[in-house]
């Protein structure tokens, strides 16, 4: 029998360590690969433009890639639930793979497109692990990591070797009907745009990820790198937005980093925080798999119901953020910072709102990771303490006393002296006369009174605390609660999860682990879904 | 309860067809009502006493206890009884402003008309919309017949009582101070309360009251507030801001016809960069010593780090401390020394120079200390292990954010926790940020 097999590309766009593509290549005869991309969703969804060209760039590497297979990348524009059966009939395609997406509406859409294929005949192969429940803090996450299985290797990347004698039917015409679009033609207005600051594609992520541990002074000590101003700065080594897009492979990440370590450090473990930029990812992911409403307050099991403000003109003020919408990026430390002030510091706006224009702008922004990084920064979620603010002004100056960061993205208050131009509201007149930049007249006062704000809000913060943990004592670190079943006293508002129990169960959605203490038994690993297994659909 | 039926009434015949009819008719009806009553084990809804529907009732939320209101009479008069209405806390937010539901306003007028006397326990939860303050001071202004022991106004989010004309504020605020004359629990914070308001609140309630909250207040002076000290003996908590603060206050606090003190919460706010502040006499903190030996003295700073010159240089009884903003290691220093009750502080903010011989001070002298949080600080792993050392397992709550820690020669990041546990008595890890 002929098998003819669709392979579709969403967030893994990459050769390396793809081991769905590579599974199902095995046996083929014909193989393409393909990318479904809603041109009408482009112009009305809140996606930038940097993150459209960053997804662009990366359909043009893979396209680039496959064509050294004697291969090419299939961009088909509309809707899965339309394109696929009309490409299984013309293609007369028996086989369809992907990777799983563990996110609640990836999930949804799998179900809608598995249906529709075995409906067609078409059997679908998926990498899929079993779910259970997520842990609820991350010093639990961690707590269970250690206690895994070892990692799998990455597969295999996609040669000709491994390609062999499977073959992709390529017709004249196939850039005008697949080819990858460009910006102009989703409608984007591309004059006055900047070059990219961050290249996409699995090309340009690989090539970073060798620089990223070329420094291997910072591996070596494993010090957490001291912020300064250059840090601010986009790095040449980041590597954030194509993990996020899945060009680079987190399981290729994490060896290269152990292997990197064992080399430095003569064959020690490698501690956990050796890796935590992957964990972070891996923990929201497993605390929103099961969770569709994990990016709204309302209705959020995890979620604390605070009684934010709404203020539209405070909000897109604070959007107006310089290298964000720039480039697509800032880092995690200014992330903080400018979240605290949105939210529970100073402005007391939603967490929802801030999480929407980080998905619009920022490269590396997915579901989960941004929903649960914002719950977690403005105190909603993950029983985090809230009493260390971000201080707009402190912070700025303790990180970049000469204030070139912000010379560099407000040049308006270039010519500020470094004493003042953290608050140049506060600086004498004839300061802001030299600087050629009047406050109130060239750029706005600020928005908040930065003590009375801060001082309204914990106090706010507090009473909901209090309420939660049922705290009554004087003490500000007591009132919040700590074990998550505890407390409860009958309030919705308390995240239930069953932490304490054995968590044998709970199982990252990726298969990204680290050294464990324990093995676990084969027989045992099924339920407990620790190792992978396939799902073959008739 | 069960009723059998004896057979005789079964057979009971006689009489008129009519009137047997009449009566087999109304036995059936009964035979059906106790058959009814012996399926079910003889259980009367309907029949409930008041007294069992009225605790249930209580463990229900509002809205479930409105349904089972509409059931029928009997659980409609229960709905209604005056126990259930004790307790009320307004909810008034505006689509505009707010997330949030608010209590419906038939709802509101029902209360009024029917409660306003059974109430005793109210608050008043306002979004940071005018609208929502003004609906709250239309509610106060009808709260004539109200004898109430207890009454807070919490903004939510912005201070929307500020917003409104003072005048309106007051007249409505002070319905209440006159019509309860029993107060005991008054949390104003973030309202436009002045002096002659405080003085009806005292005349009325002076001998009931026994908390004040009123943090944030600019229109009330020093003088308002020992006018309410000098006349309310019953006075155990009480949270003003350091404007109103004087000696003349803690020496009337602290006269033999006065209670113990409770609780005094301080909130030291930074108007305008460069303020002056006052100072208190240690002398005048002495006193309250002895007279409330066992009082809790909590103050939150939120003032720029050169505004400190007069705070902590004499010994202060102070027990929970919070710097809201940055504060300088210098100060941090003079706290060690001058807070010998101190039970927790919480630093927001320092700077980039390490805080080792400030914590272990802290450590030696404030023999109290059970909690500590910091947040944008540097100390070296070895010192922070050390003051982990010296406080043993008196410290309950330890929350460090991560970037505090500086590794050394001794111990690195991820050994750190192992040995801060070791001396805690339990595992401890610290506060961690995402890194995305």
């Amino acid at each position: 029998m002929v098998v003819n097999t669709i392979h579709w590309f969403r967030k893994g766009l990459r050769l390396h360590d793809n081991a769905a593509l590579r599974d199902s290549i095995r046996g083929s005869d014909s193989l393409r690969c393909i990318y479904i991309l809603d041109p009408w969703f482009a112009g009305s969804s809140n996606v930038g433009i940097n993150r459209w060209r960053f997804l662009l760039q990366c359909l043009e590497d893979l396209d680039a890639s496959l064509r050294k297979l004697n291969s090419r990348l299939f961009v088909i524009r509309g809707q899965p639930t339309d394109v696929f059966p009309r490409l299984f009939k013309e293609w007369q395609i028996n086989r369809l793979s992907y990777e799983h997406d563990s996110e609640p509406f990836g999930k949804e859409r799998d179900a809608a497109i598995q249906k529709l294929a075995s409906e067609a005949g078409v059997s679908s192969w998926i990498i899929e692990l079993n779910g259970g429940q997520p842990p609820l803090t991350y010093k639990r996450f961690q707590a269970l990591i250690n206690h895994m299985e070892a990692v799998e290797l990455p597969a295999e990347t996609i040669t000709a070797e491994v390609i062999k004698t499977c073959v992709t039917p390529i017709s004249d015409d196939h850039d005008d009907k697949y080819g990858v679009p460009s910006l102009e033609e989703l409608g984007f207005e591309t004059e006055g745009l900047t070059t990219a600051v961050w290249p996409g594609g699995e090309t340009e992520a690989l090539m970073r990820l060798e620089r990223h541990l070329e420094r291997k002074a910072w591996v070596a000590n494993f010090e957490r790198p001291r912020m300064n101003a250059n840090s601010l700065l986009a790095s040449p080594t980041g590597l954030s937005p194509y993990l996020r897009f899945g060009c680079l492979s987190c399981r290729l990440f994490y060896f290269k980093l152990t292997d990197l370590y064992k080399k430095v450090k003569k064959n020690s473990t490698p501690p956990l925080s050796l890796y935590g930029q992957l964990l972070w990812r891996e923990f929201f992911y497993t605390t929103a798999t099961n969770n569709p409403c994990f990016d709204k307050m309302d209705g959020n099991p995890v979620c604390v119901q605070i009684p934010w403000d709404r203020n539209p003109e405070a909000l897109a003020k604070w959007a107006r953020a310089g290298q964000l919408r720039q480039e697509g990026w800032i880092h995690h430390l200014a992330r903080h910072a400018v979240a605290c002030f949105l939210t529970r510091g100073d402005l007391w706006i939603s967490w929802e709102e801030g999480m929407k224009v980080f998905e619009e702008l920022l490269l590396d922004a997915d579901w989960s990771v941004n929903a649960g990084s914002w719950m977690w920064l403005s105190c909603s979620s993950f029983f985090q303490q809230f009493f260390h603010c971000y201080c707009p002004v402190g912070f700025g100056r303790r990180t970049d006393p000469n204030g070139d960061y912000i010379r560099r993205y407000l040049p308006i208050l270039r010519a500020y002296p470094a004493k003042y131009i953290y608050d140049p509201w506060n600086a004498p007149e004839d300061i802001q006369k030299a600087a050629k930049c009047i406050i109130g007249l060239h750029y706005p006062k600020p928005m908040v009174n930065h003590a009375e704000a801060s001082r309204i809000n914990i106090e706010r913060m507090k009473q909901i605390y209090q309420q939660l943990s049922c705290y009554r004592g004087l003490g500000l670190l007591a009132t919040v609660p700590v074990n998550p079943n505890n407390g409860t006293n009958g309030s919705s508002q308390v995240p239930v999860g069953s932490v304490e129990d054995t968590s044998v169960q709970d199982v990252p959605p990726r298969a990204e682990r680290t050294q464990s203490t324990q093995k676990r038994r084969h027989e045992d690993a099924l339920n407990e879904g620790s190792s992978k297994s396939w799902r073959q659909s008739k | 309860m069960k009723r059998s039926l004896e057979p005789s009434e079964q057979q009971d015949g006689g009489g008129t067809s009519g009137t047997v009819k009449k009566k087999s008719l109304k036995k059936s009806q009964k035979l059906r009502r106790d058959k009814h009553s012996e399926e079910e084990g003889g259980l009367h809804w309907e029949r409930l006493p008041q007294e069992i529907l009225l605790h249930i009732f209580q463990y229900l939320p509002l809205l479930d206890r409105a349904y089972a209101s509409q059931v029928c009479r009997g659980w409609n008069q229960a709905f209604h009884m005056p126990e259930l209405w004790r307790c009320f806390e307004f909810e008034l937010n505006q689509p505009a402003s707010s997330y949030l539901k608010a209590t419906h306003p038939e709802l509101i007028k029902q209360i009024i008309k029917r409660h306003s006397n059974h109430l005793q326990y109210v608050s008043f939860k306002v979004d940071s919309s005018r609208e929502s303050a003004e609906a709250a001071c239309d509610i106060l202004s009808q709260l004539v017949n109200c004898s109430l022991k207890t009454l807070g106004l919490i903004s939510t989010a912005r201070p929307s009582f500020m917003e409104l004309p003072k005048s309106h504020f007051i007249s409505a605020l002070t319905v209440v101070f006159v019509n309860s004359k029993s107060l005991s629990s008054l949390k104003i914070d973030d309202t436009p309360v002045d002096d002659p308001s405080l003085k009806v609140l005292v005349a009325n309630n002076s001998d009931t009251l026994k908390l004040l909250k009123m943090s944030s207040c600019p229109h009330v002076s020093p003088a308002g507030i020992l006018c309410v000290a000098d006349q309310c003996h019953g006075l155990r908590e009480l949270a003003l801001n350091y404007h109103l603060l004087s000696d003349e206050l803690l020496i009337a606090l602290s006269s033999e016809k006065h209670v113990h003190l409770e609780h005094l919460r301080i909130d030291v706010v930074s108007e305008n960069p460069g303020q002056q502040f006052h100072t208190i006499k240690k002398s005048s903190w002495d006193a309250m010593v002895r007279h409330s030996p066992k009082f809790n003295l909590v103050m939150y700073f939120f003032l720029y780090e050169d505004e400190f010159g007069p705070f902590f240089r004499d010994e202060i009884p102070v027990t929970h401390l919070y710097f809201g903003r940055s504060v300088s290691k210098d100060v941090l220093g003079r706290v060690g020394l001058t807070c010998p009750r101190l039970v927790e502080l919480v630093v927001c903010a320092n700077g980039l120079r390490p805080l080792d011989e400030e914590l272990i001070r802290i450590a030696q002298r404030c023999t109290q200390l059970s909690a500590i949080g910091l947040g944008e600080c540097e100390v070296s792993c070895s010192a922070f292990v050390e003051f982990v050392k010296m406080c043993g397992d008196r410290l309950t709550q330890l929350s460090i954010m991560e970037e505090v820690l500086v590794p050394d020669h001794r111990y690195g990041l991820d050994d750190i926790h192992w040995e801060v546990s070791k001396h805690l008595g339990r595992v401890w890890f610290p506060d961690m940020m995402p890194t995305w």
